[in-house]
């Protein structure tokens, strides 16, 4: 017996206002799978993960988390759902009148009885899972950016989600801590069997990390490829896709296919 | 709903057992944690055996739990044993050691009352410094433009000349209207033991054009343009836009404090002249209604004010343009990173504004009195 997906989009149209950027979105998320979200700039992939995350509604369709759906859930519902997964933003997001730690502990205080010592104990063990055991007191401000979004990953795990939203986990990173926040993300994978949703353009990330990823096309607004990063990059003939892995613009790629 | 408990018992070697069952997740965790703690708390000397056999699922709180009874019975010198341990779990576990096992480090001690205050008095030399060279820089810029006018952005100007002037009248022309009125009642009450209710006219137009006018039009302008200023400058800041000016070798202070200073200099004086007016048209109202004429008002007040009472009225308001403008400018110029930057800023270019604008007129007091204006 196959296991149910951990998310599944049906039928889902979105965008901004009266600007529908991509239309009948339809694609499942296995348990404990990394999935990528490609495509150009403008295709609509941090959009897609906004709405995946229930920050924006769809126009139509359903957004399923563990079967449950995030688009007509309210209230406590809803709020159980949001718990179930964890969402590391492209800046970080970290709180910035607060340490790392107290920004890790947040979650915890609001959202569970543990006795406070527990807390500590477990912000502590999330912090020094992601090499921050050593700088945990200091504000975000005073670290890297590449520690801010090691902090903030421990953030969204803060609450042991069982799928964790990345949006741009390496931009702006150099290439060493960019392969740390990769190896990162294997670990969690491989350990703790968590399922990733990220949007990314680092292509070394995308092939370091990634089981899958689904090419997004500004042009049509839907979905155009999905499979293994290799697959696409080696058998797709779309000029968008041998473009975006070739490095090429997509002139040049449309050339080489014609 | 997920379960988890904690039971007691004894193994066969005497040692205290405490079986552990169900999901030990983030949410059962805190319940099942004082449980197991009472559990060892009544046999706090008995070596301990912890039986995770029937755990079903286990988290990061869950395992905070495990490492935190294998700490305790650790540092109490006692025996402990996990027993039942998947190799699921034990993965998890030995992921979560090395931080678990760590002593979570001290938070750094309180500053002393000393060294804060050397810290403010440090922070304060600092922000004078800072005025000085600004005060400077400023002074420098103006003579420049002045000397080469077309180096003025003239559009922003009159976009600033446009938000802290024209945006301003109403509240100005109010604020200052209830004023004269106010004045013009509390003067009454007093100068009606007397029977002296005419001089109301003279005490309205006397206050309100050396004083009342030039201070309130200054005030509010600190808090709706400076407050803007600072808060629109910092935002800049925060979006490394400042910085994008000066590596693209434009001075911020030509570029932005310049159009800005510009635009409150000019308009501060006619929002002053349209203060003065509003003030004593709300003076006039009560006069009116105390039973004296309209003629009566304009004489009395054309007696008691003269061109240097009205001159030295613009001349202060001219000043404190300038102040409020730059003290907006400078506020912006020096937020820092962070959520509340720009609201300290916007806090910062207010609080000092008001504070150098009646410091200012105190001088200015004195300096008319010993000149006689």
């Amino acid at each position: 017996m196959s296991l149910a997906p951990a998310i599944r989009l049906e039928n889902v149209s979105l965008g901004y206002g009266s600007n529908v950027v991509l239309r009948d979105v339809n694609f499942d998320v296995r348990q404990g799978e990394v999935l990528v979200l490609l495509g150009g700039s403008g295709c609509g992939k941090s959009t897609l993960l906004k709405h995946m995350i229930g920050l924006h509604a769809p126009f139509t369709g359903r957004i399923l988390i563990h079967g449950r759906d995030l688009v007509s859930a309210r209230g406590e519902e809803r709020n159980e759902i949001l718990r179930s997964f964890g969402v590391m933003y492209q800046m970080g997001a970290l709180f910035g009148s607060m340490t790392l730690l107290e920004n890790v502990l947040l979650p915890l205080e609001e959202f569970t009885d543990l006795p406070r010592e527990a807390m500590e104990a477990v912000a502590h063990m999330k912090l020094e899972l992601v090499g921050l055991g050593h700088v945990l007191h200091h504000l975000p401000d005073e670290i890297s950016g590449g520690m801010q979004k090691r902090a903030a990953i421990a953030r969204a795990m803060a609450l042991d989600p069982s799928i964790l939203f990345l949006d741009e986990p390496s931009a702006g990173l150099d290439p060493a801590t960019s392969a740390e926040v990769d190896h990162l993300i294997r670990m969690l994978k491989l350990h703790l069997g968590i399922t990733f949703v990220i949007v990314t353009h680092e292509l070394a990330s995308i092939y370091a990390i990634s089981d899958r990823a689904i090419f997004l096309d500004r042009e049509t607004g839907t979905i155009v490829a999905t499979g293994s990063p290799a697959d696409l990059r080696d058998h797709s003939k779309i000029p968008g896709i041998r473009a975006f892995f070739r490095r090429q613009s997509e002139a040049v790629a449309y050339r080489s296919t014609s | 709903m997920s379960i988890a408990t904690a039971t007691r018992g004894r193994t066969q070697g005497g040692a205290l057992s405490v079986s552990l069952e169900g999901r030990l997740d983030v949410r059962t965790t805190g319940r099942v944690w004082r449980e197991t703690e009472e559990l060892i708390d009544k046999e706090p000397l008995a070596p301990l055996v912890l039986d995770v056999s029937k755990l079903k699922y286990l988290d990061g709180a869950g395992v905070a739990l495990l490492m935190h009874l294998q700490l305790r019975q650790e540092r109490a010198g006692l025996h402990f044993d996990i027993v039942g341990l998947t190799l699921e779990h034990a993965r998890l576990f030995e992921l979560y050691e090395s931080g678990a096992k760590k002593e979570l480090p001290p938070e750094p001690p309180p500053r002393s009352g000393v060294e804060q205050i050397g810290r403010y008095g440090v922070a304060f030399l600092a922000d004078l410094a800072e005025m000085t060279r600004f005060v400077g820089e400023l002074a420098s810029a103006l003579a420049n433009a002045i000397r080469h006018p077309r180096t003025v952005r003239w559009r922003e100007t009159l976009r600033a000349a446009e938000s802290c002037g024209a945006d301003a009248v109403p509240i100005v022309a109010l604020i200052v209207f209830l004023i004269g009125a106010i004045l013009a009642y509390q003067g009454a009450i007093a100068l009606q033991k007397f029977g002296a209710e005419i001089f109301v006219a003279d005490l309205v137009a006397l206050s309100l054009v050396r004083e009342i006018g030039p201070l309130m039009t200054a005030i509010v302008l600190t808090g709706r343009s400076g407050s803007a200023f600072a808060a629109e400058i910092g935002t800049m800041k925060v979006r490394e836009e400042i910085d994008a000016l000066s590596t693209m070798g434009l001075s911020p202070t030509r570029f932005l404090v310049i159009p800005r200073v510009l635009a409150a200099v000019w308009t501060t004086p006619l929002l002053v002249v349209l203060a003065n007016f509003c003030g004593l048209i709300g003076g006039a109202v009560v006069y009116l209604s105390l039973g004296f004429s309209m003629t009566s008002y304009v004489n009395q007040v054309s007696s008691t004010i003269d061109l240097s009472d009205f001159l030295g009225g613009l001349f202060k308001a001219f000043c404190f343009g300038i102040v409020v403008a730059a003290i907006g400018c400078i506020r912006g110029l020096q937020t820092g990173s962070g959520a509340s930057a720009v609201g300290i800023s916007t806090t910062r270019a207010v609080v000092t504004g008001i504070t150098l604008i009646v410091i200012g007129d105190g001088i200015f007091s004195v300096a008319f009195y010993y000149l006689g204006i």
